[in-house]
């Protein structure tokens, strides 16, 4: 299903699960998308493993640096996914030079051929985004994805509304990945962003560990995202599948 | 010279021809949004002019002298001549942007200050700007460099830094960089990131360059008459954009900037990143960088702490470009043996960064009339155990 769609018909909470592709396995990638699609996740964000993720914290640039070993690459990711019958919308996040060494154009294409609808890369700013990628992603029918954060003025949330065309990703505080200080603290930031009325859903990512979490995240938005709590969980996995439908019903519980 | 007619400086929006501009993640956009739009009027301003000059002068030693080399221009029959930024407070060029910046931070109202640092000296310059204003000061380190420049980290703890060894990655400058960034992207509000070179994202690059560029503009009156080249080492390249800035524009003066190329630019081992390596951003620039196929960073190597960057400023990547500098490099022992010949024919113990530099003059044929300006970038006492154990004679 694209990413669009998803977020029309669903009224419910929506969960989206990231984890780092090549981890633990170099062959994780299909198993785990068969087992977060039948535990009931919405959506799944594929990170692309980088030597140099500059928003991550220490989880993810573990899981990182793991798959690297395991030698995942991006030509090896879009192998994967068109090995994978799945249909639960997917997005990919990695970083910028991955995507420029690949190319622009043939990445772009490679995830549409492989069923990707929206891309997020935190490193690629909108203003250069619009000057000299957008027309690529849109023949592509890509959604670029861009990140709001509680610094974010409200003259530019506006503009990122404009030029969103599936979710906004509220990151809920300063800060990289992998925090466990839960979200309750970002209350009076989710208030506001309910508040401004984007025409644009948003959902929210950062800080989420727990069912609470989870829960606070959907009461002002359409829901979580939660990356760094699912890749320590799976890290030293011996049932991937067991494991990663263990923790989808603990997030909803 | 075949040469394309571009411009050597930066555009309106943070490029130089193709590289640069601001590859950050919206985390850091106010940060550098409000850097942006002030850093020219504050730093052209006459009330800081007054007081960064008046510190230069006064707390650094600026000008620093132009020395005319006489036994070094005999044994290479032509006059040389070096820009001793050796003899700066701290021991190089480093504390020259240091200062500046912390007066920037000021004028921000920022109370924070964080730094990157690989041989460390960039590190002491920081602690050092952050002691004379009072200001809280936090190194980011790699565990592999605190443990090979151990005298600069004390130094660092007795200004009173904290340095925090970094354990990700490669535990090297890349990845104290990366950490200084998520550092920042944390403390958005009352931290100021001082970054040591001429490169992250726009306007960093300029601003160092403009900072350093005290050390051309005192060459520019220093020197009797207009040197034939400048030589600097590159890393970052802060050292070589100060030098070769008010002359960039000059095209008679030959501009020469040296990379490490480690255990030679075939072996693997090695920080020659112009010669080898391709476009691809790094640390929010986009620049000239040592990376596989897939994009990921390649680690370098090289002998020298300040060197050992997988990338290059982006202004000297477009200065390669449009062939307005030129860049070659130099091995770990080709460096070291000309230190010692500096040392032996001057007296004067180069920083391992600075003796690349020197090691070009091994490489080209000079003639009596060429005036060979080196410049001097630091002084060579953090590197004494190195060369004891590496004496090439």
């Amino acid at each position: 299903m694209r990413l669009e769609e998803l977020l029309k018909q669903e009224t419910k909470p929506l969960l989206s699960i990231y984890f780092s592709a090549g981890f633990p396995q170099i062959d994780s990638l299909p198993v785990l998308l068969e087992s977060l699609e039948s535990a009931g996740a919405d959506m799944v964000e594929i990170g692309i493993p980088y030597s140099d993720p500059i928003s991550d914290g220490p989880t993810i640039q573990h899981s990182n640096s793991i798959a690297l070993e395991n030698g995942i690459s991006l030509e090896l990711i879009f192998q994967q996914l068109e090995s994978s019958s799945t249909t639960i919308p997917k997005i990919m996040m990695g970083y910028f030079n991955s995507i420029l060494q690949f190319g622009v154009e043939a990445f772009c294409e490679r995830c549409s051929e492989t069923g990707i609808t929206g891309i997020i890369l935190p490193d690629l700013p909108l203003e250069i985004y619009q000057k000299k990628y957008q027309k690529t992603f849109e023949k592509h029918q890509l959604s670029f994805i861009l990140l709001i954060t509680p610094e974010t003025s409200e003259e530019r949330i506006r503009l990122i509304d404009n030029h969103s065309t599936s979710f906004i990703y509220a990151v809920s505080s300063a800060g990289t990945t992998g925090t466990k200080k839960g979200i309750q603290g970002a209350k009076k930031y989710l208030q506001k962003i309910q508040s401004l009325n984007l025409k644009t859903p948003v959902m929210v990512g950062f800080n989420i560990s727990r069912p609470e979490d989870f829960k606070f995240a959907s009461k002002y938005t359409r829901g979580g995202i939660i990356g760094s709590a699912f890749i320590k969980h799976i890290e030293n996995s011996n049932h991937l599948s067991q494991d990663t439908h263990q923790f989808i019903k603990y997030i909803k519980s | 010279m075949n040469k394309e007619k571009t411009s050597n400086h930066i555009d309106n929006e943070g490029f130089y021809g193709e590289f640069g501009g601001a590859f950050i993640p919206e985390m850091l956009h106010p940060n550098i949004e409000e850097l942006k739009s002030s850093y020219i009027n504050i730093i052209e301003a006459e009330e800081f002019q007054k007081e960064f000059k008046e510190l230069l002068r006064n707390y650094v030693g600026r000008p620093t002298p132009i020395y005319h080399a006489k036994r070094l221009s005999e044994h290479y029959q032509t006059q040389i001549f070096l820009k001793r930024e050796d003899l700066c407070h701290t021991g190089a060029h480093k504390i020259n942007n240091a200062l500046g910046q912390i007066l920037l931070a000021q004028k921000l109202n920022k109370t924070r200050i964080i730094a990157e640092t690989g041989a460390g000296q960039h590190g002491v310059a920081t602690a050092t700007a952050c002691a004379l204003m009072g200001m809280k000061c936090v190194v980011y380190m790699g565990a592999v460099d605190v443990e090979r420049q151990a005298p600069n980290v004390a130094r660092m703890k007795m200004l009173g830094a904290e340095v925090i060894p970094v354990e990700s990655g490669s535990k090297t400058l890349k990845d104290a960089t990366n950490e200084a960034i998520r550092d920042w992207i944390t403390n958005p509000r009352d931290t100021h990131y001082i970054i040591g070179s001429v490169v992250g994202p726009h306007p960093y690059p300029d601003l160092v360059a403009r900072l350093q560029s005290v050390i051309s503009e005192e060459i520019m009156s220093q020197m009797p008459e207009e040197p034939s080249h400048i030589i600097a080492c590159v890393g970052g390249g802060s050292n070589a954009i100060g030098a070769f800035y008010h002359f960039l524009d000059k095209e008679q003066v030959e501009l020469i900037g040296v990379e490490a190329a480690g255990k030679g630019i075939h072996s693997n081992e090695t920080a020659a990143t112009l010669t080898l390596g391709n476009t691809g951003v790094l640390h929010a620039s986009m620049t000239t960088l040592l990376q596989t196929k897939d994009g990921q960073v390649i680690e370098p190597h090289s002998i020298s702490a300040g060197l050992d960057y997988p990338g290059i400023g982006p202004q000297h990547a477009h200065l390669h470009q449009n062939k307005r500098v030129k860049y070659v490099s130099a091995t770990d022992d080709e460096a070291v043996k000309a230190a010692f010949l500096l040392t032996q024919k001057e007296g004067i113990i180069p920083a391992l960064e600075s003796a690349h530099a020197f090691a070009y003059l091994e490489q080209q044929k000079w003639k009596s009339t060429d005036r060979v300006l080196i410049n001097l970038s630091g002084r060579g006492d953090k590197d004494l155990s190195t060369y004891t154990k590496y004496n090439p004679y």
